[in-house]
């Protein structure tokens, strides 16, 4: 047992820590530290920057454009990525449908889209979510008819984030009402420019513009856009989802937060001294900081754990990165807007471009109070907290 | 980054857990307590025959190499047997000063009788006033020619009233809270002028208050006449020890608890039925899977030269450990109902033993304000 990093893996962080100083554009650097979003552009401007060094898509088998980097690597890469810090890739298509692709689609499915995922030539999102199925996903009601050589799909999708960009949409339809409802569920992949849908925005709390609802109308797609098997779409959706779950924790995002408190905090005064020098202040942040490196232990032991595991059967501990990381990436959330105090009060809506006036308050403040607001999505998205409760209690207790 | 233990101590690993589970049963340890010191004296005899007394010391000294991950595993198995063996105070502590702080001719004398299992040894440090504060020390030690005299109360001395010999931390010179002037001397259980009033411990462990008045020891008795980063170090090598303790017994009593949710029924099903109680068996999961990321990042620490670092991570583990400890033993007792109340069922040892355990060396609040006025654990 050793557990610090090799020498090898600490000249690989080396490696990626400097590309990424030289590589992240320094206005898109400052826009991830001030905690705003970045524009499509922007993604797809550090994709293709990352693509051409060839690291858009390291998880990934090496001749669809993986590194075949360990484990231990891969997480030195995001690691360093979230706390350059630089946006994460779209993970509809790189963490989600393109590993369902790789691994269950076809040769030609593969062809046609895994090249296009990594260069973000395709954006793409997630049509799981429905007005009645959120935990109970399975209860999904949008069908797939066949007719012919084409699907006809009908119904609605919500909760899709960035659909208002997508090009494509992979979607959960019930293509068989007659038997157990996770076994009539097929996993179909749709063009958003095809007749028939509509997307329509959801304005969140924060009063950003992320989630979208997504009306299906006849929608007819190739029969050759279903992935893998008919009916077996909520295996794929259950592999997705536990792909998910372990990157899911952000730890790297939290550092990055937490640096940000830190800054803040030695230039706030509370009683006349920076808040920094307060006890109260830094017990709270300290407690923080423990679980976090806590977390970040145990997010190793589970990468390290991965390279024994079977491919594809994500480990039941995900289910406490996801748990533990959603409520630390809140609580990061929290102590910024305590930082900011009477200035996390004014509402500052962001454009593309950032602020259009001169901020009120100190510099970026204007995203703290809609990022704590926002972050509340995190212990709901991915599996709700409360059913990754219920994963722990059945997979790994027995209840 | 490598979590895997190595084959040699997968071996270690599979002599103590196969110990504890043929040896240390619940009934068991009952009838072992009921020793004259609160130990048995032959399972002593089997932990020097098995090789554990010896096992941190160099091989040069008579003991096996082990490190600090070799301790964890020793630790984890007494956590799940509640191991009443005085290991920490004479092994993980004593042995610690001895590596540490000894001289050659120290080592020489003292390594090969704590391995064969002749010699136990205790940490006479806290007093009334000093609480967690390592340097709070008010015993004094005078120069009495070419030894010292030794004057002062030690209380809740773990192991103290069967000890063979005590560690004894007293002030050369300084004020009462001074850092600099605190000696370290080692003194025999039964030198003149020191008394002490054994007792048992809220979890079946035995301690001691020992008063010394006017105890003279020789020169050779001396472990450091600056001796507080001695002190600290060893404290910080006991709190990764007792990390891996408390991870074990927070497993056994977590396993204990989620079979009685499987086998007890109310209402016609068995309780683990109920979502509120799967929920709380997996927020004590977590608890505890978070408690032993900590204590494996205290054990790769203990060892670490940086002593900022290594005081900070250690600090961090006893924060996790400490609340884990409090959430998973409350709680065990709840789900259990009136059976974990009671002194004949498992359940409320084990609560016990993981709450003295966060009172050792400074509980999660003392930590957490020594971290915090350190500037955190990511600080500078």
């Amino acid at each position: 047992m050793d557990l610090r990093f090799t020498e090898a893996e600490i000249a690989f962080r080396d490696e990626v820590r400097a590309f990424f100083k030289t590589a992240l554009p320094e206005g898109l650097r400052r826009k991830m530290q001030e905690g705003r979003h970045p524009s499509k552009e922007d993604l797809v401007q550090w994709t293709r920057i990352l693509n051409a060094r060839g690291w858009a898509v390291p998880h990934w088998a090496p001749e669809w454009g993986g590194t075949g980097w360990s484990p231990v690597q891969q997480y030195i890469f995001q690691d360093e990525l979230q706390q350059a810090p630089a946006p994460q890739m779209l993970a509809f298509g790189t963490s989600m449908v393109g590993p369902v692709i790789i691994q269950f689609g076809s040769e030609e499915q593969k062809k046609r889209f895994l090249p296009r995922i990594a260069n973000l030539d395709d954006w793409w999102c997630q049509g799981f979510s429905e007005p009645g199925s959120g935990s109970d996903l399975a209860s999904l009601k949008t069908t797939a008819k066949r007719e012919g050589d084409e699907w006809v799909i009908n119904g609605q999708k919500t909760w899709t984030t960035l659909a208002q960009h997508a090009d494509w949409i992979f979607c959960l339809c019930r293509t068989d009402s007659t038997v157990k409802k996770q076994e009539g569920i097929s996993f179909i992949l749709v063009d958003m420019k095809t007749p028939g849908i509509t997307v329509r925005p959801i304005q969140t709390i924060d009063g950003g513009h992320e989630v979208n609802e997504v009306f299906f109308d006849d929608v007819r797609v190739p029969y050759g856009n279903l992935v893998g098997q008919e009916g077996k779409g909520w295996d794929y959706a259950k592999f997705l989802l536990g792909n998910e779950r372990t990157g899911i924790a952000r730890i790297g995002a939290s550092k990055e937060r937490l640096r940000r408190v830190r800054e803040l905090a030695a230039v706030q005064h509370d009683g006349g001294e920076p808040l920094i020098r307060n006890r109260r202040f830094m017990e709270k942040l300290t407690a923080v900081e423990v679980e976090l490196k806590a977390l970040e232990m145990t997010q190793l032991r589970v990468v390290a754990a991965e390279s024994r595991r079977q491919k594809g059967k994500p480990d039941p501990a995900s289910s406490i990165l996801k748990i533990k990381g959603s409520e630390l990436q809140q609580a990061t959330t929290e102590l910024l807007l305590e930082v900011i105090g009477p200035y996390g009060m004014p509402y500052q809506p962001e454009t593309p471009d950032g602020w259009n006036e001169p901020t009120i308050g100190p510099e970026a403040s204007g995203s703290i109070a809609p990022a704590y607001f926002n972050y509340r999505k995190v212990s709901i998205y991915g599996g709700s907290n409360e059913i990754q409760k219920n994963i722990i209690a059945k997979a790994i207790l027995g209840l | 980054m490598d979590f895997d233990l190595s084959e040699e101590q997968r071996l270690l690993q599979d002599s103590v857990e196969r110990l504890i589970a043929d040896e240390y049963g619940f009934e068991q340890r009952k009838a072992l307590g009921r020793a004259e010191h609160g130990y048995s004296a032959a399972m002593w005899a089997k932990f020097a025959e098995l090789g554990f007394l010896g096992l941190p010391f160099a091989e040069d000294h008579g003991g096996f190499g082990g490190g600090p991950v070799e301790t964890m595993i020793l630790m984890e198995a007494f956590g799940r047997g509640l191991v009443l063996e005085p290991y920490l105070a004479t092994v993980v502590m004593g042995g610690g000063f001895i590596r540490h702080g000894g001289s050659e001719a120290q080592k020489a004398a003292l390594i090969p009788e704590i391995a064969a299992g002749n010699l136990t040894l205790a940490f006479a440090h806290t007093e009334r006033q000093s609480r967690y504060d390592l340097n709070a020390v008010e015993t004094t030690a005078k120069r009495d020619g070419d030894g010292w005299v030794l004057n002062g109360e030690k209380g809740v001395v773990l192991h103290g009233d069967s000890a063979g010999k005590l560690f004894v931390s007293a002030r050369i010179a300084g004020g009462p809270r001074d850092r600099g002037g605190i000696g370290l001397f080692l003194v025999d259980g039964d030198a003149t002028g020191l008394t002490r009033r054994g007792y048992p411990t809220q979890d079946g462990l035995r301690a001691a208050e020992v008063s010394l008045a006017g105890v003279r020891v020789a020169a050779d008795a001396v472990f450091g006449e600056d001796a507080l980063p001695l002190i600290e170090r060893v404290v910080g090598e006991a709190i990764a020890a007792l990390s891996a303790e408390a991870v074990g017994a927070m497993a056994a009593l977590h396993a204990l608890t989620i079979d009685y949710l499987k086998t007890r029924k109310q209402f016609g099903v068995p309780i683990g039925s109920f979502q509120v109680l799967q929920h709380r068996g997996a927020e004590m999961f977590i608890a505890l899977e978070q408690a032993r990321s900590m204590a494996m990042l205290a054990t790769m620490m203990a060892a670490a030269d940086d002593a900022d670092e290594r005081c900070r991570a250690i600090a961090g583990a006893k924060i996790q450990i400490g609340r884990s400890a409090r959430f998973i033993g409350q709680q065990a007792v709840q789900l259990h109902g009136g059976i974990g109340m009671t002194m004949e069922y498992a359940a409320g040892h084990y609560f016990k033993r993981l709450t003295m355990i966060d009172l050792m060396f400074g509980d999660a609040d003392h930590h957490l304000e020594r971290l915090a006025d350190a500037g955190g654990l990511m600080g500078d």
